[in-house]
């Protein structure tokens, strides 16, 4: 009796994670759905202009914008990452990949708004003095992303490096391949569906930063260009704007939350998806 | 002679399409040891988890037959299996202590069923202890974690911990596999002295053991019963030719 | 021409070799560097005072003290509440079912959970816990928010570490007629304790750290919250508002550095959990 009634309550609060799931959509989706039907979702994706007073609530400089700062940061965050994960798995004597789990988990631990403070005050001046432009821009907030996204891209590629059979190595290294060749042949390919996941993942993180990014890109309203120019993101908008917005503003903001929650939830799922499937070679 | 302890009336049993034991009916008798033996896969280790419901715990299997302790079936829905289990002692085939003291190792099973008071405990210790020949060795280190004893103590304390239930049976599933000879020995000595109080059924893990042992003894082959009946006649002339063989070592 | 150019790939081996352990090294000094960086700015600036005093002129000047009592009461919250349900998900989904439908749900609702970007834990934080309940922007608001942020993480770091505890226990347990329910306070806890508090101290580190979710859901009022209904501003938030708004970067260069050495603090202790982790798996 006493039994079925633990079973009972461990169920009840196993339930809960799933459970707010689905609240957290339904109140997403209820505080910002109204908007985006009576605006229009296709004028809401595509509008170039965001003037709330006016009630213009186009998001596509921001879809642009984060799209920007997400590219940017996997294309410096991810070679790095996937480096320091084969060194990690392949390369560090044991001391090494031992002292590197608590340095990379503090790198993750590091709160997103020192890492935008540091960046503005040390990547923002160097790019506008020697690369020109305001320095607030989309290069600034792909670099520092790119820094934040790296423990993710470590961890679960070192993960799937770690996964593949230490057979495969074996049998590279027996018919003469150098450690270097055996990596690039045989140990990353069939450590791809977990790299692949990796990126796709931090791919994820990187759309969703909020802080650090309003700090660094800017937050012009105007379509973004080239990677020197400032930008906004769908996240740095709600960032800014949710302390003082009201109505339809408001409404506005959470509806861009919608974008950005689907667009999370198709990247995580792909992710997963990527992640379930074993190593082959 | 009394009535049987456990009756076993045609068993069968199923891992999934598995059969592991087929047709089997055996009386186990009370304050007498019963080996259960053959090669493996025989079914042995099955059978002697059935009779404490440990096999409850293996996911997608079947039982046909039943099993009655003291006539009743241990199978049917209103049995308490926790209260089960401490009437039907096991002893695995590996030291298993906890990771805990010796003390609470051996106290373990009362503690489950809400005995606090520490002067009880420690007397139902001392004397699980003595009955598993334990007591002299540890008696002056009973707070020192049980992994700091060696394997054949760990085994006896293992033993004592299903003496302190003061269960009715004891299952032994090869008790003495990872022992050394002198240790073997000191476990059979404490099952001799406690066959006159308690039920023992034991997988032995030799021939050599089952005959040492055996008051009865069962042998089972590929999941059927092929012979059973008193230790003593059993082996010296078996009446079926797979046991004879068996016993004298052309297979298995 | 290809074999002109092709090099050697013994040559190749050490170059790349090479360019892998400065990624390795790089990647340190990144590290190395904030933490020196923010130490630099701010400790020099830390002070008895700065840390007991309130805030003044909106920061310009004071101390933090405020900040800190709210940092530590919504985190503390936040682990409260989470701790339970994640080790009972986690028990729950490890020792009391098989995988079906509904384990899977589970296990969807967790992972979905772990993937939400903090700015949406925010607005829902904001429109249920602050509005739809009534909660306002207070210190409770901020911590349910939070708690279910670190949900997946607990549950994740549970789940394995109850894993960690040998089958063969369970057998024991079970054979000396515990119920499940005693098998599981009685052996798996006990083992998978050192895991589950790396979990929970993970988590604990995120929600100090955490920014976006909390100012939408707790506030940001200067003065000291008198209960938990009360709005607060964390040291992460503070950090923000002053590094964002220019109000003194001295003062929050010294907030940072307090951040820092709190999550620093944290991250230790999760070491120490491993350590006793690995101690006890060489004891078995």
């Amino acid at each position: 009796m006493k039994e079925k009634l633990i079973e009972a309550v461990l169920l009840g609060l196993a339930l809960t994670a799933i459970l707010s799931l689905f609240v957290i959509t339904a109140f997403i989706l209820q505080a910002g759905l109204p908007l985006l039907i009576s605006y229009g979702p296709w004028r809401f994706l595509t509008g170039l202009t965001w003037a709330p007073t006016e009630g213009e609530f186009g998001i596509l400089p921001m879809l642009v914008g984060s799209l920007w700062v997400t590219v940017g940061a996997l294309l410096f965050g991810v070679p790095l990452g996937l480096a320091v994960a084969i060194f990690a798995a392949e390369y560090a004597p044991s001391w090494a990949a031992v002292a590197m789990r608590p340095a990379i988990q503090l790198l993750a631990g590091i709160p997103s708004v020192i890492y935008g403070f540091i960046g503005l005050k040390i990547l923002v001046p160097l790019i506008r003095d020697n690369l020109g432009g305001p320095g607030l821009s989309v290069l600034a907030g792909s670099l520092v992303l790119a820094v934040m996204i790296l423990p993710n891209v470590i961890a679960i590629s070192e993960d799937a490096i770690r996964a593949v059979p230490q057979t495969y190595r074996d049998g590279a290294l027996a018919l003469g391949a150098t450690h270097w060749q055996t990596i690039w042949r045989v140990v990353l390919p069939a450590a791809r569906s977990g790299i692949v996941a990796a990126i796709v993942l931090s791919m994820g993180r990187a759309v969703g930063e909020t802080m650090a990014v309003i700090m660094l890109v800017g937050n012009s309203l105007r379509l973004p260009i080239s990677p020197l120019d400032p930008a906004t993101t769908l996240t740095s908008n709600i960032g800014l704007e949710m302390g003082y917005a009201s109505g339809a503003h408001r409404q506005a903001l959470f509806a861009t939350g919608i974008v950005l929650f689907v667009l999370i939830m198709a990247l995580n799922s792909l992710a997963s998806l990527f992640r379930r499937r074993p190593a082959s070679a | 002679m009394d009535r049987p302890k456990f009756e076993i009336r045609d068993l069968s049993y199923y891992y999934g399409s598995n059969r592991a034991l087929h047709r089997v009916s055996l009386e186990i008798p009370a304050n007498a040891i019963t080996v259960l033996f053959g090669p493996a896969g025989g079914g042995k280790t099955t059978l002697l988890r059935l009779l404490n419901r440990l096999n409850d715990l293996v996911p997608g299997t079947r039982l046909e037959g039943r099993i009655l302790l003291d006539g009743k079936d241990i199978y049917s829905p209103d049995v308490d299996v926790p209260a089960l289990r401490r009437r039907v002692g096991m002893v695995f085939a590996l030291p298993l202590p906890l990771p805990m003291s010796i003390l609470e190792n051996v106290t373990y099973g009362p503690r489950l069923s809400g005995l606090k008071n520490s002067k009880r405990l420690l007397e139902i210790a001392e004397k699980a202890l003595r009955g598993a020949a334990l007591w002299d060795e540890v008696r002056d280190r009973l707070h020192e974690p049980a992994l700091s004893l060696s394997g054949g103590q760990q085994q006896r304390l293992c033993l004592a911990r299903v003496l302190a239930l003061e269960p009715e049976v004891i299952l032994l599933d090869e008790p003495t596999s990872g022992l050394d000879p002198i240790s073997t020995a000191k476990v059979e000595e404490s099952l001799k002295a406690l066959k006159k109080n308690y039920t023992i059924v034991i997988v032995p893990h030799s021939v050599q053991q089952a005959a040492r042992l055996a008051d009865v003894a069962a042998f089972l082959l590929m999941g059927e019963l092929v012979e059973y009946g008193p230790g003593p006649r059993l082996f010296t002339r078996p009446q079926d030719k797979r046991t004879e063989d068996y016993i004298t070592g052309r297979f298995g | 021409m290809r074999r002109l150019w092709r090099l050697n790939p013994r040559t190749v081996d050490r170059l790349v070799g090479g360019l892998i352990w400065a990624a390795a090294v790089s990647t340190l000094l990144i590290l190395l560097f904030v933490i020196v960086y923010v130490s630099a700015n701010g400790f020099p600036r830390l002070s008895w005072g700065f840390l007991t005093g309130k805030p003044q002129n909106m920061g310009r000047a004071g101390g933090i003290w405020p900040m800190i009592v709210s940092t530590a009461a919504i985190s503390a919250m936040a682990v409260l509440i989470a701790t339970p349900v994640g080790v009972a998900t986690a028990i729950y989904l490890t020792e009391y079912t098989r995988e079906s439908l509904l384990t899977r749900a589970i296990r969807f609702g967790t992972e979905a959970l772990a993937g939400i970007p903090s700015i949406i834990f925010g607005l829902f934080g904001f429109v249920f816990f602050v509005v739809y309940l009534g909660l306002g922007w207070s210190l409770l608001s901020g911590a349910l928010t939070l708690s279910l942020m670190i949900l997946p993480t607990i549950v994740r770091t549970s789940e394995e570490a109850i894993l960690t505890v040998p089958r063969a226990y369970r057998e024991v347990s079970f054979s000396l007629g515990a119920s499940r329910w005693q098998m599981v306070t009685t052996v798996v806890l006990p083992g998978a304790l050192p895991g589950i508090t790396t979990g929970v101290v993970l988590g604990l580190g995120r929600t100090v750290s955490e920014t976006a979710a909390v100012i939408l859901t707790a506030g940001s009022a200067l003065h000291l919250p008198r209960s938990i209904f009360a709005p607060g501003r964390t040291m992460a938030v503070h950090f923000y508002i002053l590094a964002r708004e220019g109000l003194s970067d001295n003062m929050a260069w010294a907030t940072g550095a307090v951040l820092l050495l709190s999550i620093l603090l944290i991250n230790v202790v999760i070491n120490r959990a491993l350590v006793a982790l690995v101690r006890r798996r060489a004891v078995r």
